[in-house]
């Protein structure tokens, strides 16, 4: 395939994975405190796993898998919530495929279609609206989920809903934002990073000046990575080069998508559409200010918040799971109390365990390529 | 549909002149006979099934002629679209059931066919569906000799669903089985992989995607029997439908207590399957396939195997896509990928779902 198969390049990884083995070995990092890199978002982490790179690093550098898998860090009161939408008899709910299976506290949207809800997968907001189209008799709701990367999809959606008058269209919003968990993640006490991969597709729509003070601030390097397996292997490297010259900086590696001041119109949309919550709960790393966006008041008939009556009772994660201590690069997947004994992609417990960009159950579907690994 | 062979003559056909299926046709009268006779006999048209007894019978001395074992094995068939590009739910009905026979080492010999069908359904529908299961018989060489129709309440069941069950001869001394894999056997497939599950996907329409993808479905008895007569110390073989190569894999790793290391660079899957999957987060190792076959066959006999599912239209594009370990986890299938890392290729927990983004 044309743009990607030169992304994926054996011949080209063996040379890059020679300069950061070189790189590595010039500097002095102690055997017992490898370099930890976080790459915040799931579809690098899928990424990692798919093609086995952790395997392929030199034992000096870790690698962190952020909390940026946005199905992983729902909270499961928000799954009760969709269900109790979903039960609605006048209700058609959308999602996208892979938040199907999330568990709320009682039960999954998979569970609750097989129990006569009207569940149904889609794969872009626009087709739930089409489907709001097709069932005037009917209210279609759909699943707004995602970071930066889909919030556009859905202000588009439902800009689009209201130019046409579709009334029988609305949002439940769960959409959240990358910069305040980024922050969260480096206030945070415990923290073991010395970079970061930043998220490519979010980045596309907010560029690359959003993280500057990741750099200015809390002095760590961050390279915006795309979604190949060179792109993250490159952007490990540049990382890295950073840490040893003692620059903190945000580089783009992923400039051919990226562009520093991001997607203007995309951002046009989603602050026309949006505002920004108090504060969102985060399965995993608790209630993170400012880290949500709801819908303004202007499009409130598109509210699913507004529109049905939503329980919104606050769900404790279970207290087995330590997924926050892996998001914060405190523990390996492996070391959690729970991992792949209580907590397993057949009945996850804990936010990581439950999509394959989840770092947990990435472990157990592909491994990591190290012989610890194999054990786990 | 119409032009009949003799066998079925031995009723008046033409009877139905309705062109949807009721209540009425699956009442046990005079309406559920005409539909019978008119669709399915008329289609299936064959000896054993002219008499319209409850129950097929058969010559035990000419089954016994082919070989020294019976096999017998049932499917369902739900498939969303009935219709796809490559194939419908009838081709699929006869397809399934005869590989099921075959990647045994069985020849396969009759089918049965049920089909439970919603009230709605369109006679031509039907008619559509047996005369491809009719022509899907004749190329695969077996007869369908029983079969029951039922029709139920709209919404009860999705337009159509059928069940087919076969029954088959086992040669003397074809041994097979999932635990018979050993350290060193090489694994083959017969060709690209992921085509029928990408197939249905696009055919539901749901996705707004416009592919050339064909459902790969296909009866594959001829090569499994040119497969084992080039390469009669093959292991076993199974047909990797549901839950596609990675499924089978994990199967025969299972079974045999081995680890099985496959590379990605040699696992055929064809260049729109791949992007396909790409646009949608789906892996292509775990779409199904529905004329695709796992052969495990012993080191000295990998060439030839090789050479004989090359050689037959089915395998043309056929490769050796592993090893089965000697040493590594027992259970565990790997693969080492093209960017040069290895990941687990494990059993799926649930249903494939497509990526948020």
């Amino acid at each position: 395939m044309k743009y990607l198969d030169e992304f994926r390049d054996g011949a080209k990884a063996r040379v890059l994975l020679r300069e950061i083995e070189t790189l590595v070995a010039s500097m002095d990092i102690p055997a017992r405190r490898p370099l930890h890199i976080m790459e915040v978002c799931g579809g690098h982490t899928h990424s990692i796993f798919r093609y086995g790179l952790e395997g392929m690093l030199p034992d000096a550098i870790e690698l962190v898998h952020g909390p940026g898998c946005p199905v992983c860090v729902l909270p499961m009161g928000r799954i009760d919530d969709c269900v109790s939408i979903a039960r609605r008899p006048e209700v058609i709910f959308t999602t996208f495929g892979d938040a199907m299976r999330v568990p709320g506290s009682k039960l999954s949207l998979l569970q609750a279609r097989a129990g006569g809800a009207d569940v149904r997968m889609v794969y872009s907001p626009m087709d739930a609206l089409s489907l709001a189209r097709a069932n005037p008799d009917r209210e279609v709701v759909f699943f707004g989920l995602g970071f930066e990367t889909t919030m556009p999809s859905t202000a588009l959606t439902i800009l689009q809903a209201e130019s046409d008058g579709v009334a029988n269209f609305s949002v439940f919003c769960n959409h959240i934002t990358i910069v305040p968990t980024i922050k969260a993640i480096l206030d945070s006490p415990d923290l073991q990073l010395d970079g970061f991969l930043g998220p490519g597709h979010v980045s596309m729509v907010i560029g690359a000046a959003p993280y500057e003070f990741i750099a200015d601030y809390y002095r760590k390097p961050m390279v915006v990575a795309g979604f190949e397996p060179l792109d993250i292997l490159q952007s490990i490297w540049m990382v890295i080069k950073q840490i040893k010259e003692g620059r903190a900086e945000v580089e783009n590696q992923y400039a051919r998508i990226v562009p520093y001041d991001g997607n203007e119109p995309a951002l046009a949309a989603v602050s026309r559409v949006y505002e920004l919550r108090e504060f969102f709960e985060w399965r995993g790393l608790g209630s993170i200010d400012h880290s949500g966006v709801k819908l303004r008041e202007a499009y409130a008939t598109f509210d699913a918040e507004r529109k049905f009556a939503i329980p919104g009772i606050k769900i404790a994660d279970p207290k087995a799971c330590q997924c926050g201590e892996v998001l914060k690069g405190v523990i390996k997947p492996w070391q959690c109390k729970v991992f792949g004994t209580a907590c397993t992609p057949e009945t996850p417990l804990g936010a990581l365990m439950v999509s394959s960009e989840g770092a947990c159950a990435a472990y157990i579907q592909y491994g990591g390529g190290k012989p610890r690994v194999a054990a786990a | 549909m119409n032009a009949v062979a003799p066998f079925a003559r031995l009723r008046p056909l033409g009877k139905l002149h309705v062109r949807t299926v009721t209540l009425a046709h699956g009442g046990g009268g005079k309406a559920m006979r005409d539909l019978i006779d008119d669709v399915f006999v008329a289609a299936f048209d064959n000896p054993a099934l002219a008499p319209l007894e409850d129950q097929a019978r058969f010559d035990l001395a000419a089954l016994a002629a082919h070989g020294d074992r019976l096999a017998f094995t049932t499917d369902s068939f739900v498939v969303d679209p009935l219709f796809f590009p490559g194939g419908d739910i009838g081709k699929l009905a006869v397809c399934g059931t005869v590989n099921d026979l075959a990647v045994g080492g069985a020849r396969p010999l009759y089918l049965s066919c049920a089909a439970i069908i919603e009230e709605g359904v369109t006679v031509d529908l039907l008619r559509q569906v047996a005369g491809s299961m009719a022509a899907t018989a004749r190329e695969a060489g077996v007869e369908i000799v029983t079969g029951d129709t039922k029709v139920v309440h709209r919404g009860a069941c999705d337009k159509l669903f059928l069940t087919t069950s076969g029954i088959g001869v086992i040669p003397e001394g074809r041994v097979l089985g999932a635990h018979l894999a050993r350290p060193g056997d090489v694994v083959l497939v017969n060709g690209l992989l992921g085509d029928h599950g990408a197939a249905i996907l696009c055919a539901r329409g749901d996705m707004a995607l416009e592919t050339p993808i064909e459902s790969d479905c296909a009866p594959l008895h001829g090569l499994i029997e040119a497969l084992l007569a080039a390469a009669p110390g093959v292991r076993f073989m199974r047909d990797a439908t549901r839950g596609g190569l990675a499924t089978v894999l994990n199967e025969i790793a299972d079974a045999s207590g081995v680890s099985i290391q496959i590379e990605e660079a040699a696992t055929p899957i064809r260049g729109e399957v791949k992007a396909f999957c790409e646009i949608l987060g789906l892996d292509p190792l775990y779409l199904a396939n529905e004329g695709k076959i796992v052969v495990i066959a012993p080191p000295q006999q990998a060439e030839v195997a090789l050479a004989a599912l090359r050689g037959h239209p089915l395998g043309a594009e056929a490769a050796i896509i592993g090893r089965i370990g000697e040493g590594g986890e027992a259970g565990r299938v790997t693969m080492h990928t093209v960017f040069g890392g290895w990941r687990i290729v494990d059993m799926l927990v649930g249903e494939q779902l497509p990526r948020i983004c």
